[in-house]
Formats: structure tokens, C-alpha cells, sequence
């Protein structure tokens, strides 16, 4: 008797109730059907979009809170590449090491430093979200893709104040823009998508896997020297150069370069790291939510 | 009409063992892919690795319904309430959902600490699923609902408790959801802020929306809900009107019922002198009841046998409230029997607890047959017979139409009397002097 639907409101107290007043109310609204092991895109993809405004929130946020109860706060995204570029320049610039292609090296390192911290910042927040939002995750439901998508938002927005002294520092090397300038969308955007697909992969993981907390740090650390930040390509020995092809982030970051010192697009590699981006996103994004309906059952 | 949630067959497995509480490490998951085959022979062998939290529950809401669920912890209602709000799916079966669902589950959990009031009320509306325009046109009827207007710009951290929680509540109150489901918040908050939540709950209700209560408060759910659901080890144990349902959780948790009888003389209680027959507790008709209502007398009725004539033999009663107050003692006064010795035979003796005495809750009933001089019990069952007492809002008891908590081991109805006089009054000295 317990397996079958029990239905107990009798006839009269039906009659009275209101959606019999209103008979399109129920047919208005939104019907949602919850079984095991169904989820079919189209659905997923109406979710996302009726949840659109949670991911300005999400991003708002992550944002506000980032340098709440600090005394410089927004400014700490002024700051670090800043910082970093003094401290480079002042290592490798001054011993010369580097041959940067006859750009100053201080603005050589700048121009890599700020899409790097961005890019850096954003996987690294956007794969600890998820854990991070455990209590969310467990108690209300919402696209949980969201999630890591509004921690790389909310790097996005440093990134737009970091522009502010690379900015300064074109401007003392007096630099001459040139239509290249118009690339720099298009290219934050291919940063922007990077890091969402190795930041959403990376959260999925993490739920699963705590290791990703230790190894990514890590992994970030190396992978600067192979991203054309520090290291100008041309240094690089001819024979190991393809490592660089296959790092979609060392075409993006020289893509900056091009972009904001309008020096020569290198299209095939940047066409390359657009292709493996778009790959690595969709395979993101579709790991991302076959898992997506357990992570509150193991976070 | 069809119904707005529908759960066909559902069942939810959890996975217990090694790896329930602690995440696993890839080099966990490296080594048991490698030993993967033994694994899979091993897991026939360990069915008990799985716990079904859930199993085959079916239940229809019709919308409006304001429908309670039940249960001991562990039963399974949390577990529900998370399938049906989405945020876990379950191993099996099937849910409809027709119409916008807010869930209270807990309170609070969208709110960040380090943002404002204001701020907080924007997000966490958002995550409930309201929109900025919505947000914004009710924002002073959730501000001044919650009572925070002067610390709408600090931010939560700083805030009370009790402020933070009127305030997450005050969010949710207000989102409006067609389905509506709350879990326990009311626990929280101080009793006048309690009303109001009740009030608001009520509200929505009569508003046509549906709401689910999860709670483990009998007395919540027979003062909210017209319908219940009792889950028991993830089932549905009894499905109906709450005051049904309501008895058929205090016979489960209790194993104690409105009537209790000893047919085998020779094990009944008692001695070579008297022995028990049953306990009954009665409703005012002669119906045996477990559910009390609050307003009406009570009867609690014991069958007895005298197998020894010539003992002064004095049958009572000892009542027991859920905290296991004892609230007080009924000894037989009728003055027919009162302190003369009894003859071999049989007895039915029956006290009348009045209507509007007792709280409302589970009461449990001792019975005894004690001798008064010289001083001997017979015998005395602590547990016999348990009912349960409700006070619902209709009117007519002490309760009013107040829906929250009221405190007290008992409820008198008492008598009360106002002497008043208007403040021109010359009978007040002094009151002339001041207005003037």
C-alpha cells in the first residue's frame, strides 16, 4: 500500500482550492521532472540561462569580498604584477640574460605578468570555489557551473585594474598604438575562456579529489616559465620551442604583447591555442556535468 | 486537478563505509583502479556497504496543501526535502515539480558574513532564486520583517544571532515561491518573532501556495499542518490527517497507546491481592484516542481484578510529560470506595482530567494500586498507556489563535477578571493634578 500514490484531499476540498479558480496557473509554471541519470542539454542550457543573474552575483560577490578588511585593498591587484615585474626586471633585466626582442624588459615582463595573474588567480580561485561553496552546494539548488564561472568572473575584474599601470608603463616607454589594439578583446576573451575550462575541470576534480589543492599551486609555479611571461620564445632553444605551441598560454600571453606593443600576431600558434581552448572547454564543461548531480552527495 | 509535486517509487542510496566522510586521494582512486576487478567480486560479497536512506516513498501534493513531514532523525526527511529541492538526485524513481520551489533548509547559508544587510539581502534573494527587480520592490517589507533597519549597513558578521536569522528567514518569507519548503527554522529566534514567522508561514499558505514542513515537532506540525507524512527508515510509514498521523508517531516512538490490556491473568501486574486488567484513556464520546484535544476531558479508565477481598485498595495515577516531568498524581477519592475494603471482584475505575489542564505533547500514564495503611503497592506500571495532547488554533483554550510555542508543564484555562476605571477617574488621587 505504501508504493502506491496516496491521495488524500477528497473532492470538496479540491473544488475549493485556488489553482481552480486560475486553471492556466499550473500550466504557466515551470515543470520540473527529477530522475536519476537524466540530463539533457537543452534543459541544462535554459538553467543556466534563467539563472544568468546569480552569476553577476556570484561575481559581485567574490569581488567585494576579495579585499574586504584590507587596508589597500583593490589596489593589492595594482600591486602584485607590479611587484613582481620589479622584482624580475631588477633579476633578469638588469643581469640581461634575456635578449626581449629590443622591448624594454620592465615592459616585456609587465605585459606578460598582468593576463598571467589574471589567468593564474582565476584557476586557482575558480578550482577551490566549488569546495568552497560546499554549504551552498549541499543546501540549495542552483547550476553548479556557475559557480566556478563567478570566480573567474571576479578575476576578470582585477584584471581590468591591473591594465592601469601597464597602461602607465606604455605610456613612460611611449609606445605607439597600432590596430593591433583591436586583437585585445578577442584575446582576453580566449584568456578568460582558458581559464574557465582548466578552472572548471580543476573544481570538479577538487570535489572529488583534495589534491588538486597541493598540486595546482604547484603546477601554476612551472608553468610561468613556459608561458613566454618571464622567458621572451626567442631564448628557448629552436628544438624545445614546441612545448610552447602546445601551451596554449604562451601564444595567448605573446598575443598581448602583439596586441598592446603592436608587434606581429604569430596566427598559427594563436589559432592553435584557440582550438585547444575550445577543446578543453567543451570537455570541461561536459565532465563538469556528469558529475555535477553527486557533488552534493561527496563534497 | 493534478498534483504540483508528485514523488513516484523514490529511493535514495548512500554509500557508507571507508569512504563515506572522508574524501578519497587519486592515489586512492590509482591503487583501487588497479585492484578494480577484485573489487567488483568483493562488492557482492558486502551488500551492507550501501544505505538506503530512502526507499519506494510515493506521495502526491495538491496545491495549497500545507503538508508536514515526520520523522525521527535519521528517518529520511532531510534526505526527501534535499531530492526535492534538487540539490541531490535520487538512485531511484521519479519527481514532478510544477512551479518555482524555494527551500529554507537552512537558514542563513547564502548570506556572507563580510557583506552588509543590504548586500546580503540581494544575494541571497538571488540564490533563493528571486530576481533584482523582485528583490528590490519588497526590500522594505523584508528589512523592516526582520527588524534590522538600523544595521542594514553593517555587515552580517556583526550582527546577533538572532538578527541574522530574522534576517535570512525575512528573505525567504518573502520569496514566494509556489512550493515552499521550510525545515525547522522555526526553532529559531525569540517566541514573539516565532509568531510571526508562523503567521507568515500561514500566510503563504492561505495564499494558495504549497508548503512542505519537515520538523520533529508533533506539536508544530498538529498546529500547522492540516496533512501529514511520517517516514520511518525511509519509508512512509502513514500518510493522512496529521492528528492520525500525529498517533501513529507516538506509537512508534513510545510503543505506548491509548490502550494497553494484559489478557494472561497469571503475568499480568500485581500480586496475590489485585491484579490489572488494561488501561484506556477514553475521549469524552467513549472512544478510545491517543489525540487529545486540549479543550475536552479526558478519561483514563483502569480494569482491574480483586482476587483477595477485605484490602483498602486505592488505584492512581501518575502522568508524565515528554521531558519525563512527573505533572502530577490522580488517587481515586470516589467516596463510595473511598478508604473501605474492597471486595473480591472486578473494578472499573475511571478519572476525569478536565478539558483545558493539561500542555499540550505527549503525556505518559503510570498506573498503580497502592494500599494506604499500612502503606503497600501492589503494583505500579510507569509506562501504560501515553496519549497526546494538541492544541490547535481554532479558539477555545489558552492558546487563542497564537500559533507559537507556549511553555508549561500545564495549561489551565483560568478565570479572569479586569477591574478597570478611566484615567478622569476621581477615585485616583494625583491623576487630576498631572493632566493639568
Amino acid at each position: 500500500m505504501l508504493n502506491q500514490p496516496i491521495l488524500m484531499q477528497t473532492a470538496a476540498e479540491a473544488d475549493k482550492s485556488p489553482a481552480d479558480e486560475h486553471p492556466a496557473r499550473l500550466t504557466s509554471r515551470p515543470l520540473i521532472i527529477i530522475e536519476p541519470g537524466k540530463s539533457q542539454i537543452a534543459a541544462r542550457i535554459k538553467d543556466l540561462w534563467t539563472h544568468r543573474e546569480l552569476l553577476y552575483f556570484l561575481t559581485w560577490r567574490d569581488v567585494k569580498v576579495k579585499y574586504k578588511q584590507t587596508l589597500l585593498g583593490a589596489a593589492w591587484a595594482i600591486l602584485q604584477p607590479v611587484l613582481m615585474m620589479v622584482v624580475f626586471s631588477l633579476f633578469f633585466g638588469r643581469l640581461g640574460i634575456f635578449d626581449s626582442n629590443s622591448i624594454p624588459y620592465p615592459l616585456f615582463v609587465l605585459t606578460g605578468l598582468v593576463p598571467w595573474t589574471f589567468f593564474a588567480s582565476a584557476v586557482t580561485t575558480s578550482s577551490n570555489s566549488m569546495v568552497g561553496s560546499a554549504h551552498l552546494i549541499t543546501k540549495i539548488y542552483f547550476p553548479r557551473l556557475l559557480v566556478p564561472a563567478g570566480a573567474v568572473a571576479a578575476s576578470l575584474v582585477d584584471l581590468i585594474v591591473a591594465f592601469i599601470p601597464l597602461i602607465a608603463m606604455m605610456l613612460y616607454y611611449q609606445v605607439n598604438l597600432s590596430w593591433h589594439i583591436l586583437m585585445l578583446p578577442p584575446v582576453v576573451l580566449l584568456t578568460t575562456l582558458f581559464a574557465l575550462a582548466i578552472g572548471t575541470w580543476m573544481s570538479a576534480l577538487n570535489v572529488k579529489y583534495r589534491d588538486v589543492r597541493f598540486a595546482l599551486p604547484f603546477v601554476i609555479q612551472v608553468w610561468i616559465f613556459v608561458s613566454s611571461v618571464i622567458v621572451p620564445p626567442g631564448v628557448i632553444p629552436l628544438r624545445w620551442r614546441w612545448i610552447l605551441l602546445l601551451n596554449p598560454m604562451s601564444a595567448i600571453i605573446e598575443s598581448y604583447r602583439s596586441a598592446l606593443l603592436g608587434l606581429p600576431f604569430h596566427w598559427p600558434a594563436l589559432g592553435l591555442a584557440a582550438a585547444v581552448t575550445l577543446v578543453a572547454l567543451l570537455y570541461s564543461v561536459f565532465s563538469f556535468h556528469r558529475v555535477e548531480k553527486t557533488f552534493a552527495d561527496i563534497i | 486537478m493534478s498534483s504540483i509535486i508528485s514523488v513516484e517509487n523514490v529511493a535514495k542510496k548512500y554509500r557508507i563505509g571507508e569512504l563515506r566522510g572522508t574524501y578519497s586521494t587519486l592515489r586512492e582512486s590509482l591503487a583501487e583502479a588497479i585492484r578494480s576487478p577484485f573489487r567488483r567480486l568483493r562488492k557482492k560479497e558486502e551488500p551492507s556497504q550501501f544505505v538506503w536512506a530512502i526507499k519506494d516513498v510515493s506521495f502526491e501534493v495538491k496545491e495549497g496543501d500545507v503538508v508536514g513531514i515526520i520523522g525521527r532523525n535519521g528517518a529520511g526527511k532531510s534526505t526527501m526535502l534535499k531530492m526535492l529541492s534538487r540539490v541531490t538526485e535520487p538512485t531511484q524513481g521519479r519527481i514532478k515539480l510544477c512551479g518555482r520551489v524555494g527551500s529554507l533548509l537552512e537558514v542563513g547559508t547564502g548570506f556572507h558574513p563580510e557583506l552588509t544587510g543590504r548586500e546580503n539581502i540581494t544575494l541571497y534573494g538571488v540564490i533563493l532564486g528571486m530576481g533584482r527587480k523582485e528583490i528590490s520592490r519588497k526590500f522594505d517589507e523584508i528589512v523592516s520583517f526582520a527588524e534590522v533597519e538600523k544595521f542594514i549597513d553593517t555587515p552580517v558578521k556583526h550582527y546577533s544571532s538572532g538578527m541574522y536569522l530574522r534576517l535570512a528567514f525575512a528573505v525567504a518569507a518573502h520569496l514566494e515561491p509556489e512550493i515552499l519548503m521550510v525545515d525547522e527554522v522555526l526553532a529559531v529566534g525569540d517566541a514573539r518573532f516565532q509568531r510571526k514567522c508562523l503567521d507568515k508561514m500561514q500566510d503563504v499558505g492561505k495564499q494558495g501556495h504549497t508548503i512542505l514542513f519537515v520538523s520533529h515537532s508533533m506539536s508544530a506540525i498538529t498546529r500547522l499542518c492540516p496533512r501529514a507524512i511520517l517516514l520511518d527508515q525511509g519509508r512512509v510509514l502513514s500518510d493522512g490527517p496529521s492528528h492520525q498521523v500525529a498517533s501513529e508517531y507516538l506509537r512508534e516512538g513510545l510503543g505506548a497507546t491509548a490502550t494497553r490490556e494484559w489478557p494472561d491473568i497469571s503475568k499480568a501486574p500485581g500480586n496475590e491481592i489485585v491484579r490489572l486488567i488494561a488501561v484506556r484513556v477514553r475521549a469524552e464520546d467513549g472512544e478510545v484516542h491517543d489525540i487529545m484535544d486540549i479543550r475536552k476531558p479526558i478519561a483514563i479508565e483502569m480494569e482491574f481484578v480483586v482476587l483477595q477481598g477485605g484490602h483498602e485498595l486505592t488505584p492512581n495515577y501518575h502522568f508524565f510529560n515528554e521531558h519525563g516531568v512527573h505533572v502530577f498524581v490522580a488517587g481515586d477519592n470516589d467516596p463510595e470506595w473511598y478508604n473501605r475494603p474492597r471486595p473480591k471482584g472486578h473494578f472499573v475505575s475511571t478519572a476525569w482530567i478536565p478539558g483545558n489542564l493539561l500542555a499540550e505533547g505527549t503525556m505518559m500514564v503510570g498506573a498503580a494500586v497502592t494500599t494506604r495503611e499500612p502503606e503497600k503497592i501492589h503494583f505500579f506500571v510507569r509506562e501504560s498507556v501515553a496519549f497526546q495532547v494538541i492544541d490547535s488554533v481554532d479558539g477555545g483554550s489558552v492558546r487563542g489563535g497564537y500559533g507559537g510555542h507556549i511553555p508549561g508543564v500545564v495549561r489551565p484555562m483560568l478565570k479572569w477578571e479586569t477591574k478597570y476605571s478611566s484615567a478622569q477617574s476621581e477615585t485616583l488621587p494625583g491623576v487630576a493634578e498631572v493632566t493639568q
